[in-house]
C-alpha cells in the first residue's frame, strides 16, 4: 500500500489542508497519517487536479526529430498535466485502429500521463473521406475525440457527414477552423503588422466564417462540435451566439493566445510564427474575455514542437507551431488569475475538469475530492522568474515566451498516485518504472 | 575606393536590372564582384539559405547582395548573426527594395530642385503610388522613405491590391482611381508593375480594365502640369499600367531611374564598407 501525504496545500487555492493519497486514490485524513511513505511540504503552493490537455502534439509516429510520446509526456508532466490527447496528424496519421492503439501503448509504456489518441476525421486528414472511425471508437485506445487539425474539414458536406457519424459514436470533432482559400500561403495575422512586414496576411474572417458554418452544421444535425484554438474577437462573438442558442459546442484557447500579439512578429523570429496567427491586443482581450464568461470552455495548449532546423530559416520558410506544455499553467496565472479574471478553482475547471469531460475522462469528474483518482498538480504561484528554453523538458525548444517573466512553478505532479515530477524535477524513467 | 573588396551578388529571385545596377555600381567603386543565382546553385540542390551564406562567406564576400522571395530574409540574417559579412537588402519578398527608394527619391529631388537639389528635403513632392501596393516592395520602401524625406504619398489601386490597414495606420490617403487621385493635382506618378498572376488571383478581371481605371494614359499625363514626372520601377508592361507614349514622352524618368541607381547603390556599398567622400 502506497500513501502519499500532501501537507498543507491550498486545495483549489483555498485555506491550507492535508490530503492522502492510499494507492492511488484520495483517501479522508486519518487521525495518524505519519505511516506514509512519502510527506510533501506543500505550504504555501496550490493543490489543483491534474491538468488534461485537449490538444497536444506528440509527434510520434514520423515526427520523433521533434517529440516522442515518452518526451511530449515528459514535457506534460513537468507543465502539471497528468492527461493529454495526442493529435491525430502524425506520419503515418492515425486514421486507423493500429496507429491509435500503438500512440496509446507508447502512453502506457512511457507511464507519465494518460495518453489519449485524438483520431482523424479524414484519411489521411485529406478531407475528402471518413478514417475508421467507428474501428478508432471501439478500439483499445477508446478514441472519443476526432481531429484533422493542422487542416480544417473544409468541405461542408463532408464536415456534416462527419458530424453525423462520430455522433453515432458519442464522439466529438474537434475542428481546426480555417479556410483553407482564405489562407492560401497565409503567414501571420492579417493586419497593420503583416502589411508592414510584408507578410501575407491570415485574415480573421478564415476562422470566423468556418465556426459561423459548423455551429449551423452541428444544431441542424444534433450532434457536439468542439472548436480548435479560438483566437479572434469575431470567432468568440460567434461561438457566444451559438451558446445563447443552445448549441451543444464547446472551445478551446490557447495560452499562447491569451497572452502574445502580432507585433511580435517584427523582426521575423520563427518562434512567433503559429497556426492559428498571433492576433491583435484586442483579440487577447476577447478571447480573455470569453474564457472569463464561459464562451470558450477550456485553455488546451497545442504543444507543437519543432526541431530547430524548422525554426532556423526565414520566416517563410519556417514551420507552424510553439511548445506550450511546460509554460502552460505559468500563463495561465498571468493572464487568469493574476488578472483577477479566475480564481484557482477556475482554472481547476478550465484546465482538467472540463476537458477531460469533452474528452470523455471520467476520472476527473470531481477534482481533489475523496474517492477520486490522485491526479494532483502542486504549483507554487508566487515563484516569478524569467521563462527560458531550460525549463523545457520536451525535445524541442520553440518556446516564444522566452525572456518574458512569469509566475508559478510546478513543484509536484502525480498521476494516479505515481509520483512524475518531485520538486519541480521530472522524475527520470527509469526510476518511474521501478516497482 | 573599394580596391580588395569583394561583392557577392546573390540572387535567389529572377532580376535582371537590380543585379546588373549592383555588379556595375560595385566594379566602378573597384570591388570584385562575383555572382550567385539560383538556378544551378546548391539553393537548387536543397542547401539552406544559411549554409549557403556562410559559404559565400567563407570565401571571402565582405558584403552580399541579397534578393530573396522571403520577406524579412535580410533582417533574419542579422538578427540571427549567420554571417558576419555586411547585407544588402536587394529586395525581399513583397516586403522592401530600400535600394530603390534611395535612387527614387534622388531621382524626385533632381528633377523637382533641379541645380538646387543637393541638401533639399522633398516638402515640395505630392507623390501618387499607383497599382499593386499591396505586393509592392519597391512601394512600401518608397511609402517610408519619401514620408521620412517630407514628401505628401499618397496611393491609387483598387481596394484588392491595397494594404488597407498599413493606410489607414499611417494615415496614407487612398484613391479608388487614378483619375480620383489626379484630381488632387501631384507632381510625381509612380506606376507600378502589374503582375499578371494578379489577374488569375482575382485582384482584378482584366489588363483591359485594369488599363482603364489605373492605366498612366496620355489623357492623364495630359492632366499633369509640365514640371510634373512619371515614374516606373521597371520592367514596364507599356499598355497596361503606363501607355508607350507615356513612357517615352519627356516627362517619364524611368531611364533616370535606372542611371540613377548605380549611383544609389555604389553610395550604399561606399557607406557600409566605411569609404567616405
Amino acid at each position: 500500500m502506497t500513501r502519499i501525504l500532501i501537507r498543507g496545500a491550498r486545495i483549489l487555492g483555498g485555506d491550507p489542508a492535508d490530503l492522502l493519497v492510499v494507492d492511488g486514490v484520495i483517501r479522508p485524513m486519518e487521525s495518524s497519517p505519519a505511516t506514509a511513505d512519502r510527506v510533501i511540504d506543500a505550504n504555501g503552493l496550490v493543490a489543483l487536479p491534474g491538468l488534461v490537455d485537449l490538444h497536444t502534439h506528440l509527434r510520434e509516429p514520423g515526427g520523433e526529430v521533434s517529440e516522442t510520446v515518452l518526451t511530449g509526456s515528459q514535457a506534460a508532466a513537468a507543465g502539471g498535466f497528468t492527461a493529454v490527447h495526442a493529435m491525430a496528424n502524425t506520419n503515418p496519421v492515425a486514421d486507423s485502429a493500429a496507429i491509435v492503439n500503438r500512440v496509446f501503448d507508447l502512453g502506457l509504456a512511457a507511464g507519465y500521463v494518460t495518453v489519449r489518441p485524438v483520431g482523424a476525421v479524414t484519411r489521411n486528414i485529406e478531407g475528402e473521406q471518413l478514417a475508421d472511425i467507428g474501428a478508432m471508437a471501439s478500439s483499445r485506445a477508446r478514441v472519443t475525440v476526432f481531429s484533422d487539425d493542422g487542416k480544417c474539414v473544409s468541405n461542408s458536406l463532408l464536415m456534416r457527414r462527419a458530424l453525423e457519424y462520430v455522433a453515432t459514436f458519442g464522439g466529438v470533432i474537434a475542428q481546426h477552423a480555417q479556410d483553407p482559400e482564405l489562407t492560401v500561403g497565409s503567414q501571420m495575422n492579417d493586419g497593420v503588422v503583416s502589411s508592414e512586414l510584408g507578410l501575407r496576411g491570415w485574415p480573421s474572417v478564415a476562422e470566423e466564417a468556418i465556426i459561423a458554418r459548423d455551429v449551423l452544421l452541428a444544431e441542424s444535425v444534433g450532434a457536439r462540435l468542439h472548436i480548435c484554438h479560438v483566437s479572434t474577437v469575431g470567432a468568440v462573438d460567434v461561438l457566444r451566439w451559438a451558446k445563447r442558442r443552445g448549441i451543444a459546442v464547446t472551445a478551446e484557447v490557447t495560452p499562447h493566445h491569451l497572452l502574445l500579439t502580432d507585433d511580435l512578429a517584427r523582426g521575423y523570429s520563427p518562434l512567433f510564427k503559429v497556426n492559428p496567427p498571433l492576433r491583435t491586443a484586442e483579440d487577447v482581450n476577447a478571447v480573455r474575455e470569453g474564457i472569463a464568461d464561459g464562451t470558450i470552455d477550456i485553455v488546451a495548449t497545442d504543444h507543437a514542437p519543432h526541431s530547430a532546423t524548422a525554426k532556423d530559416c526565414t520566416w517563410s520558410d519556417a514551420a507552424f507551431g510553439m511548445v506550450g506544455l511546460e509554460s502552460a499553467l505559468p500563463v495561465m496565472t498571468h493572464a487568469l488569475v493574476e488578472s483577477g479574471l479566475m480564481t484557482w478553482a477556475d482554472i481547476a475547471r478550465i484546465a482538467s475538469t472540463e476537458p477531460a469531460r469533452i474528452g470523455g475522462l471520467s476520472e476527473y469528474a470531481t477534482p481533489l475530492a475523496i474517492g477520486s483518482a490522485a491526479n494532483i498538480t502542486l504549483i507554487d504561484p508566487s515563484a516569478q522568474a524569467e521563462w527560458s528554453s531550460e525549463r523545457l523538458s520536451g525535445k524541442s525548444s520553440n518556446t516564444p515566451f522566452v525572456g518574458i517573466e512569469l509566475p508559478g512553478r510546478i513543484v509536484s505532479t502525480i498521476h494516479r498516485g505515481i509520483e512524475t515530477v518531485i520538486d519541480g524535477n521530472v522524475v527520470p524513467h527509469e526510476e518511474l518504472l521501478r516497482p | 575606393m573599394l580596391a580588395g573588396t569583394t561583392v557577392a551578388n546573390a540572387f535567389f529571385e529572377d532580376s535582371t536590372r537590380t543585379r546588373l545596377s549592383f555588379e556595375i555600381a560595385a566594379r566602378a567603386l573597384g570591388a570584385e564582384v562575383v555572382t550567385l543565382t539560383t538556378a544551378g546553385s546548391s539553393a537548387s540542390k536543397g542547401e539552406s539559405l544559411k549554409d549557403t551564406l556562410q559559404t559565400l562567406e567563407a570565401m571571402g564576400a565582405d558584403v552580399i547582395v541579397l534578393r530573396h522571395s522571403d520577406s524579412g530574409v535580410a533582417e533574419t540574417i542579422v538578427n540571427n548573426g549567420w554571417v558576419a559579412s555586411h547585407v544588402i537588402n536587394a529586395g525581399d519578398g513583397t516586403h522592401e527594395h530600400p535600394t530603390q527608394a534611395l535612387l527614387d527619391a534622388y531621382t524626385i529631388r533632381t528633377r523637382l530642385n533641379g541645380t538646387d537639389s543637393r541638401g533639399q528635403d522633398l516638402n515640395n513632392a505630392r507623390v501618387v503610388i499607383v497599382g499593386d501596393v499591396l505586393h509592392s516592395r519597391v512601394a512600401r520602401s518608397n511609402i517610408w522613405f519619401l514620408r521620412t524625406l517630407g514628401a505628401t504619398v499618397s496611393v491609387a489601386a483598387p481596394q484588392s491590391l491595397q494594404p488597407t490597414a498599413l493606410l489607414a495606420d499611417a494615415g496614407i490617403t487612398a484613391y479608388s482611381t487614378l483619375d480620383d487621385a489626379l484630381d488632387t493635382g501631384p507632381n510625381v506618378v509612380m506606376s507600378l508593375r502589374v503582375q499578371r498572376e494578379r489577374m488569375s488571383g482575382g485582384f482584378f478581371p482584366t489588363e483591359a480594365e485594369y488599363a482603364h481605371f489605373w492605366g498612366m494614359s496620355e489623357a492623364r499625363l495630359s492632366r499633369l502640369s509640365s514640371d510634373s514626372i512619371v515614374m516606373h520601377p521597371g520592367p514596364m508592361n507599356r499598355g497596361v499600367e503606363i501607355a508607350s507614349s507615356v513612357a517615352d514622352s519627356a516627362q517619364s524618368v524611368v531611364t533616370e531611374q535606372v542611371t540613377n541607381g548605380v549611383a544609389a547603390r555604389m553610395a550604399v556599398l561606399a557607406h557600409l564598407t566605411g569609404v567616405r567622400q
